[in-house]
């Protein structure tokens, strides 16, 4: 087991390599000259060759990947062209409200996800069931900026029971219209594997056994079937963090909320690259992270998932 | 495997045929569409400023007086062409390296997986920002990124079919003929696997839409004046409570066309994968 942590972390150490090769080679192919951006139209080119040779630009490409992999070692992501703060301090500064965000968009997701799936499950065949299933199709399919928009129209225009955007100090209520907008497309996936997954374990004989001692149906879906039902849902919830990565940088915009997805848009609207490669390094290696994470703890957790890690 | 899917399949299946009927209309307003169009999607009629739904302009107008239903139109154009381009290009690519990784095994298998998983770490809304940022707005820049961030995911997962087709007997038959490996993967494993590829890709064409409205939500994909779906909801979304159709509709469209695509894969890998079928 010891060996198959070693294995997963030494694997983890090329693929964070080759993220910031990527984005490496997406930051050299950028449109213009971001030097001659800095110093200005009329810069004289002894300027602009101080300052070249100040970024270190002046260097052979190996030579400055191996500078810029030494600067994302002491964990600095570069300056902003326009604000010329440090990435980093503004990605910890956003980090939080977006981890805000997406955690409570994750634990909408999960509770409304598993108990709609469950009900599906339950009501297998019935108009409940493909109602249940039409509805997750259409969490998958709907784009999340014009969802947000969508719930912003009804939630705070037409009903007025919601602030329809910014963040209000922190209250709660600011937090439920982005919180469902992110959260629709991983609680589609949700429903689905809670649902196929009740199905599967619905139709094995311990379930059948649990009934024949007279339990009640409700203790037997919920005490004997969800309990076996729900590693693989734990495990879609674990590695579906890709998706609250994406879903921020629109229902932030949508939202006017000030974390990651928002900073990432000014980069756009700016075309301030850095900050842009920025969020996009940071993001993958969060989401790589996590990832790394869920498998080893998984490894712990369920002994059938590490007999199967070992033979391979 | 092919051979097994029927049209008293799609007759029977409700939702799947109603999704086929919906993409040949799509198909077809798409490509015949703009011809039929009352207005011109890019004419600005400073008289009929944010037009209602109804009357001459059947879903209303935009702020600057254009027709919504005829940028509608011409935005499916791009939409569609964006998402099954793409999907066929990530495919191709897919495919490529997933046999050659597959097949060959060892090393090269284990250096190409890892390429696979390189592409893999990033997800995927943001590497489509990294690469279509640096690139000049356009068509070619967002199909290259949809691209880019998609053919990882089809070659891993044609890479896993190969691993597991390539034990079979046939295989191992044909290989004692001597024939040659471009030969057993041309001729017996890229058919067997072709179903399953099928599915992943029906099943991906509708994400990739959502990826270019997403990337033409953000300024990113095709440039205004031309109408595409996203950017109509990007540019209108000031207006959401005074004149929400101009909103609405664009996401009606991209929404009706994911959904679509969505529910012809689901019923693609019911009928095709053998591993659902129970």
């Amino acid at each position: 087991m010891a060996f198959y942590i070693l294995k997963r972390i030494l694997l983890f150490i090329p693929t964070l390599l080759g993220i910031t090769l990527i984005t490496f080679i997406l930051m050299q192919s950028l449109p213009g000259d971001p030097v001659q951006g800095m110093a200005g139209e009329r810069a004289n080119p002894e300027t602009i060759a101080r300052i070249r040779a100040e970024l270190g630009q002046d260097r052979p490409l190996p030579l400055q990947y191996i500078g810029y992999l030494k600067l994302l070692a002491t964990g600095e992501l570069g300056r902003s062209y326009y604000t010329n703060r440090k990435i980093a301090d503004d990605l910890r500064q956003k980090f939080p409200n977006t981890f805000k965000l997406a955690l409570t968009a994750m634990l909408f997701a999960s509770i409304v996800g598993i108990g709609l799936g469950v009900f599906a499950a339950v009501r297998r065949g019935t108009n409940w069931d493909t109602l249940v299933t039409l509805l997750s199709v259409g969490g998958i399919s709907i784009p999340v900026f014009w969802l947000g928009l969508a719930l912003m129209l009804v939630f705070a225009f037409y009903l007025q029971w919601l602030p329809p955007s910014g963040m209000g100090n922190g209250g709660f209520s600011y937090l439920i219209l982005p919180a469902a907008t992110l959260g629709t497309f991983s609680l589609s996936y949700i429903v689905r594997v809670t649902r196929s997954s009740m199905l599967e374990t619905l139709s094995q004989p311990y379930v059948a056994a649990a009934r024949a001692k007279g339990l009640s149906e409700t203790t037997v879906v919920l005490k004997h079937a969800l309990k076996n039902s729900l590693i693989p849902v734990i495990t879609l919830i674990g590695l579906d963090l890709g998706s609250y990565l994406n879903g921020a940088v629109l229902t932030e915009t949508i939202f006017g909320w000030d974390g990651l997805g928002r900073y990432a848009l000014d980069g756009i609207l700016k075309r301030d690259y850095p900050v842009i490669m920025g969020v996009v390094l940071f993001g993958a290696v969060v989401f790589v992270t996590m990832n790394l994470l869920v498998d080893i703890s998984y490894h712990f957790l369920d002994p059938r998932v590490r007999v199967r890690g070992e033979e391979a | 495997m092919l051979d097994n899917l029927s049209i008293k399949d799609l007759t029977s299946d409700t939702p799947a045929l109603i999704a086929v009927i919906m993409l040949v209309l799509l198909a077809l307003t798409a490509l015949v569409g703009p011809f039929l169009m009352h207005y011109d999607p890019l004419v600005m009629d400073l008289n009929s400023l944010k037009q209602p739904p109804g009357g001459a302009h059947l879903l209303g107008t935009d702020s600057k007086g254009r027709d919504i239903l005829s940028r509608v139109v011409y935005g499916s154009h791009i939409s569609l062409a964006v998402g099954v381009i793409a999907s066929a290009l990530s495919l191709g690519i897919g495919i490529f390296f997933g046999l050659i990784a597959g097949y060959s095994g060892g090393k090269v298998d284990a250096f190409f997986l890892q390429i696979f998983d390189i592409f893999l770490a990033f997800p995927s809304l943001l590497l489509a920002i990294g690469i279509s940022a640096v690139m000049p707005a356009g068509l070619t820049s967002t199909m290259l990124a949809i691209t880019l961030v998609g053919w990882a995911g089809f070659a891993r997962l044609v890479r896993g079919i190969t691993l597991s087709l390539k034990e079979q007997t046939y295989v191992e038959a044909s290989r004692a003929l001597g024939a040659s490996p471009a030969r057993i993967v041309y001729r017996h494993i890229l058919p067997n696997a072709l179903p399953l590829i099928l599915v992943a890709g029906s099943l991906r064409v509708g994400g990739f839409i959502l990826l270019e409205a997403a990337l033409s939500f953000l300024g990113l994909g095709v440039q205004p004046p031309t109408p595409t779906w996203g950017s109509m909801i990007s540019l209108n979304r000031a207006y959401i409570n005074s004149a929400p159709w101009m909103v609405i509709f664009p996401g009606l469209a991209i929404s009706i066309t994911v959904i679509s695509f969505n529910i012809l894969g689901d019923f693609l890998r019911d009928k095709l994968d053998p591993r659902m079928r129970v």
